[in-house]
């Protein structure tokens, strides 16, 4: 077996970068991950997060609203822009990513398991990256997944052949995937900030409550300082604006081809750190 | 000691780790060769802060590590030679024995087919297969520790690091396990062990360092540390026939500080600065027929000796 070890080590020292050896790794982190993210006790909670817009617009499939809005069919594409941006978005992507990628390595933390990680022969910048993407293809399913589904329980129920027809014939599919595509993106973005809040932070609670105020209250801010947050981005991109109140300070959308790079650009700048404080981190349960 | 390479040797070239204002361990100067090295120390010595320096898990304020030539903040190359069996009595939650093995030498780099096939021997090698298929959540103590010793040798490391190894283990099992390092040592590879077991220590180690309030006190074979510890004559049990005729002969010399017959009046104890010497001197009393000797055996040379002296408790018992 020696040997064999001897072999990876080899196979590693013939190239420049050992990429296929990363990418054996990443996966078989990422197969240890996404099992507990989705099969641990811990992942009820986040099912629960991901249930709640179904949950909530469920008996509004069954009784209809007595007001106008609910009546008229052209105002279900408002009322989804409205439901997405403050319970899909701002809640359930929020605090379901933080759940996730706070857990990836403050759960082992707590769990007194992550040193089983750091005593393999893997690069922990490997380890980021295999935890990160498990942390992502874990929400993107799940939310992308409440996403649909609550789209889906808003139009059906009410107007079968008119959202019939808005779906395949109109731009409801469209639309569709352009809500599908701002979750990923807010899971992408969302999910490297928690990342390294997780790791930063023995409470991570403050730093989360603080970047949740910051979003929340993003339409109060002064254009530029709009432009330091995740929700600034993603709500340039919703396919249906929605007003933000008589006190929000206007400021003109990010064009989607700035919008969506500076996210992928902020996450890349966020799993760095990550990285960077992954590789000096030391294991002291005691003190964690 | 015969010259090892360096790239053959674990070596702390002053170290120290220091936690905010709390001493780990101060000015650490090792070089361990290939072979069975136990830490012995009293808890809070600074053993487990050692091991940890070793593997990485902890980096050193101050002072460099290095184990077979390669520096501890290189995990991705030092953990293909090293394994680490901890004392964290903790796993991923949900696998069972063979899936914490087979997963984590997965993520060392191994394709499936060689972590099973690499998990079964490992497994085997603790006598763990038939619990294999188990949940480690449901395994008992001892279980747990061997599924651990099972995981950190399942790459076949050059160098095995072991914390507390033999905490938890019934007395038959204790016994295999020592019987494995003894195999693993005599298939070549480091040994680094820290216990408490001072008779267990004493019996497998070809070294040992003790470690005392995060200082080395001594450090090197059992029996060399004895010998230069001069301000502790060396205690010897001679069992004859004529214990007070043997005492009245060797009082005379003047390496002898102590003559004492054993409560039994079968035997007598001697405390001699001059081991060698008085050996000399039973031979001759033996050659002059004035005294037939049934056995000669040191009393404190031995780790639990060595121990009480440097340290000044008896360390710890099974």
């Amino acid at each position: 077996m020696a040997s064999t070890t001897n072999q990876i080590a080899a196979g590693t020292a013939n190239q420049t970068l050992p990429w296929t050896l990363w990418w054996r790794q990443i996966r078989a982190i990422f197969r240890l991950e996404i099992e507990k993210n989705f099969l641990s006790r811990r992942s009820i909670l986040i099912y629960l997060i991901a249930l709640l817009p179904v949950l909530l617009l469920a008996p509004l499939a069954l009784f209809t609203p007595p007001s106008r809005e609910w009546r008229e069919f052209n105002q279900y594409s408002v009322i989804y822009s409205f439901i997405y941006n403050g319970l899909i978005l701002r809640t359930v992507v929020f605090f379901g990513c933080a759940w996730i990628f706070m857990n990836l390595f403050r759960g082992e933390i707590v769990d007194r398991s992550l040193h089983y990680y750091f005593l393999s022969a893997v690069r922990r910048e490997v380890l980021v990256v295999g935890k990160y993407f498990s942390g992502l293809v874990t929400s993107a399913i799940l939310f992308t997944g409440t996403t649909v589904v609550a789209m889906l329980l808003l139009y059906f129920p009410h107007f079968y052949s008119e959202s019939a027809r808005y779906f395949f014939d109109g731009p409801g599919l469209g639309q569709l995937f352009t809500y599908a595509g701002i979750t990923i993106l807010g899971c992408i973005g969302y999910g490297a900030f928690f990342l390294v809040v997780g790791l930063f932070f023995r409470n991570p609670i403050i730093p989360s409550v603080l970047l949740y105020g910051w979003e929340w209250l993003n339409f109060l801010l002064p254009p530029l300082l709009k432009k330091v947050s995740v929700i600034h981005y993603l709500n340039s991109l919703i396919p249906v604006p929605v007003s933000e109140g008589p006190f929000a300070v206007i400021a003109d959308p990010t064009p989607a081809w700035i919008a969506v790079p500076s996210l992928v650009i902020v996450t890349l700048i966020v799993l760095v750190m990550s990285a960077y404080r992954i590789r000096h981190m030391e294991i002291r349960y005691g003190s964690d | 000691m015969t010259a090892v390479a360096t790239d053959q040797l674990i070596i702390f070239d002053d170290v120290s780790k220091f936690y905010g204002e709390i001493l780990g361990v101060n000015r650490v100067n090792l070089q361990i060769a290939p072979g069975i090295t136990s830490l012995v120390g009293p808890n809070g010595a600074g053993k487990s802060t050692v091991m940890n320096l070793m593997t990485g898990l902890l980096r050193p304020t101050r002072g460099k590590i290095s184990l077979l030539g390669i520096p501890t903040d290189q995990p991705d190359r030092l953990f293909r030679k090293v394994g680490y069996c901890t004392q964290f009595d903790s796993f991923p939650r949900g696998l069972t024995g063979r899936e914490f093995i087979s997963a984590f030498l997965s993520v060392h780099g191994f394709d499936r087919k060689k972590a099973m096939e690499f998990s079964e021997v490992a497994l085997d090698r603790v006598n763990l297969l038939d619990a294999a298929d188990r949940k480690v959540a449901a395994y008992s103590k001892g279980m747990r520790q061997r599924v651990r010793l099972a995981q950190s040798i399942a790459h076949q490391p050059a160098v095995l690091i072991l914390d507390e190894p033999l905490n938890g283990l019934d007395p038959m099992v204790r016994s295999e396990t020592i019987a494995l390092f003894r195999k693993l040592a005599a298939e070549g590879l480091h040994l680094i062990i820290s216990s408490h077991i001072l008779h267990e220590v004493d019996m497998m180690s070809d070294r040992v360092v003790l470690l005392n309030n995060g200082y080395v006190v001594a450090e090197g074979n059992v029996h060399g540390v004895r010998d230069e510890m001069e301000e502790h004559p060396v205690q010897i049990l001679i069992r004859c026939d004529q214990p007070s005729k043997l005492a009245a002969y060797v009082f005379a010399q003047d390496h002898v500080v102590e003559a004492r017959l054993h409560q039994d009046q079968g035997g007598l104890f001697v405390k001699t600065r001059d081991a060698d010497q008085f050996y000399l001197l039973l031979n001759r009393a033996v050659a002059d027929g004035e005294i037939n000797i049934e056995s000669v055996a040191p009393v404190d040379d031995d780790l639990s000796a060595v121990y009480q002296y440097l340290i000044g408790s008896k360390g710890g018992s099974a």
